[in-house]
């Protein structure tokens, strides 16, 4: 089917797979040690020079990997969201999924716990967030979905005084850390293989189902009475989300302004059925936190900054100026 | 002569009772919808006549009673074979016609929502599909719209592409919610020529309608909403009468015959 009057899904799809490439290789390219093309090339190919295969393999490859899926994956969660709360200010984090994982990798970074119990922590924390908002907001069969929306939101504005009252709490080198965690920081990613596949696995099942996904978002009764099981795709979508969103939190604590603006950004350039939409926000939101990461971690080198600071500083000017672009 | 009642009803109510919390909006309702019938739903204002019509959908458990499609109790129906007889326009949700979706797709994007449960694969919508929520643009004046984001649209053009949706999907049985709402008289009389026209075709209709003129024009059975809970329901030129709508509307009215046409408007 054509699309109306902006860029071509086709052509958008192939231009966002050439920039996935470019900033992947341009990941691989910069840091501590500057890689021409060339080197890169050939470590990739395995017969580069042992210092540089040794730096791209072992360092490099990880991080752009880690960035893209994260990027992929917040983008993604984000789509679902929107599709499932049928609102344009949903976002990975507003159902308190990351809130609860904060609180457990704050309270265990305070305890001095490491690295591998600060993550099973947060985890934990996010899988309590999950099971409560669940289980307190989501009622089946009902015309919206305003409970599970608020009680996201309560239950992450608990978290934040928590969070606060943690900070508070901690001395000032746990602060750092803490921070680091709260805006996002891709250079201890976990579970890095998982997070891959979940991202392909729900982007392969979102796109299956996508055409449900455009007639839940023309209005719940109506997709009841085109013959949608409402109640069951609410479920799916809530728990899709939420998998996603845990994968992102695992590879690099709560990365803001990804989840809720890519999606937005390609609806914003025309195309907003879900089939094209899903596989477009993933390539998107990848590179764009590929981009965003390395430049945190060359622009001020060897100071490494949270890639949150520029997913906000690079994004919000592009975003302002299609917003305005658009009457 | 062609025995009326051989024919297969299409949706059948038995001893439906429904209600909204602790009112009930309809109490023992015997409903019988043959093809090829149009029904006027009348009412005021709260009277239940949106959930009444949820309820045949499908979308309101009744509170006892049951529905049939064709003879067989709604539940044994798949929602996808429903969703292929039985064609639903309803209200907004919101009430207003811009706030109830996340629709940010065009126009032709949001009719051919119409075709989901006629879709030949899990993926995508094929060129018949197309053609027929492009015909169901033309049947509302929207063809030449068919590009534009449905959101750019006012409320009146909203409406005629939620009907145009409701009409991709080439039902048997059309229940409609208020089909006219925010419609000018010009595609007033567009959108009841084209249901005319299903009606024609042997499918059925039972469109819940404020304006009594269209009512005289196109329905031939009526079934009036009481606010009480009570209904009456039968043939139109029994119950299109000046007493049973006063009663209904619970105000003095005049009755206007123009022309051979009967209407009904609020007495000064």
């Amino acid at each position: 089917m054509e699309q109306s009057n902006t860029v071509s899904p086709r052509i958008f799809f192939s231009t966002l797979l050439i920039a996935a490439a470019l900033s992947l290789v341009w990941g691989l390219m910069s840091g501590a040690l500057p890689l021409t093309s060339a080197e890169v090339w050939r470590a990739l190919l395995g017969n580069g020079d042992e210092v540089a295969s040794e730096v791209l393999w072992q360092l490099r490859m990880p991080r752009v990997l880690a960035g893209f899926a994260c990027g992929g994956l917040l983008a993604l969660s984000g789509v679902l969201l929107q599709a499932l709360l049928r609102n344009p200010l949903a976002d990975p984090y507003i159902l308190g999924i990351s809130s609860g994982a904060a609180v457990g990798a704050l309270a265990a970074m305070l305890l001095g716990a490491s690295l591998v119990f600060v993550q099973l922590s947060s985890l934990t924390g996010a899988m309590l967030a999950i099971l409560a908002v669940f289980g307190l907001g989501f009622r089946q069969g009902e015309r919206n979905i305003y409970r599970l929306l608020l009680t996201g939101v309560v239950l992450a504005s608990g978290c934040g005084a928590l969070i606060s009252l943690l900070l508070t709490l901690a001395s000032g080198e746990q602060v750092k850390g803490m921070l680091f965690w709260l805006m996002g920081d891709l250079s201890h990613p976990q579970g890095l293989p998982l997070a891959w596949i979940v991202l392909l696995a729900v982007g392969a099942g979102a796109v299956i189902f996508s055409n449900g996904l455009d007639v839940l978002a023309g209005g719940l009764s109506r997709a009841a009475s085109l013959g949608v099981a409402v109640g069951r795709w609410q479920i799916a979508l809530y728990f899709s989300a939420a998998v996603l969103t845990v994968a992102a939190l695992q590879l690099g604590g709560s990365i803001g302004f990804v989840g809720l603006m890519i999606p937005h950004a390609v609806r914003l350039l025309g195309v907003s059925a879900h089939r094209w939409l899903i596989p477009l926000s993933v390539l998107l939101g990848g590179s764009f936190l590929v981009l965003a990461d390395t430049l945190a971690r060359t622009l001020w080198s060897p100071l490494q900054l949270p890639v949150g600071v520029f997913t906000a500083l690079l994004g919000v000017p592009v975003l302002l100026w299609l917003l305005s672009r658009r009457r | 002569m062609k025995n009326v009642t051989s024919v297969a009803p299409m949706l059948q109510t038995q001893s439906l009772t429904v209600a909204i919390g602790d009112k009930v909006i309809c109490h023992d309702l015997n409903l019988t919808i043959q093809p090829g019938e149009c029904w006027g739903v009348l009412g005021q204002n709260g009277a239940g006549k949106t959930t009444l019509l949820r309820t045949l959908a499908g979308l309101h458990a009744p509170q006892s009673g049951t529905i049939s499609w064709q003879g067989e109790p709604l539940p044994t129906h798949t929602r996808r074979d429903l969703a292929q007889n039985l064609g639903v326009l309803l209200q907004s949700e919101s009430g207003a016609p811009q706030g109830d979706n996340e629709f940010w797709g065009s126009v032709l994007e949001y009719v051919l929502l119409g075709r989901f449960p006629h879709r030949a694969t899990l993926f995508g919508y094929n060129a018949d599909d197309e053609a027929i929520a492009r015909q169901a643009l033309v049947a509302v004046e929207l063809a030449d719209w068919a590009q534009r984001s449905l959101n750019t649209l006012s409320g009146g053009e909203r409406q005629r592409a939620a009907i145009a949706q409701t009409l991709a999907q080439q039902a048997q049985c059309y229940l409609l919610d208020e089909p006219l709402q925010h419609l000018d008289l010009r595609h007033q009389a567009q959108a009841m020529r084209v249901f005319s026209q299903l009606q024609q075709q042997g499918r059925s209709l039972l469109m819940v309608l404020h304006d009594t003129l269209w009512v005289q024009r196109s329905c031939n059975r009526l079934l009036l909403h009481f606010a009480d809970g009570q209904v009456r329901h039968g043939l139109a030129q029994d119950l299109f009468t000046l007493e049973n709508l006063e009663a209904l509307y619970q105000c003095r009215l005049r009755e206007l015959t123009v022309e051979g046409e009967r209407c009904f408007v609020p007495s000064t």
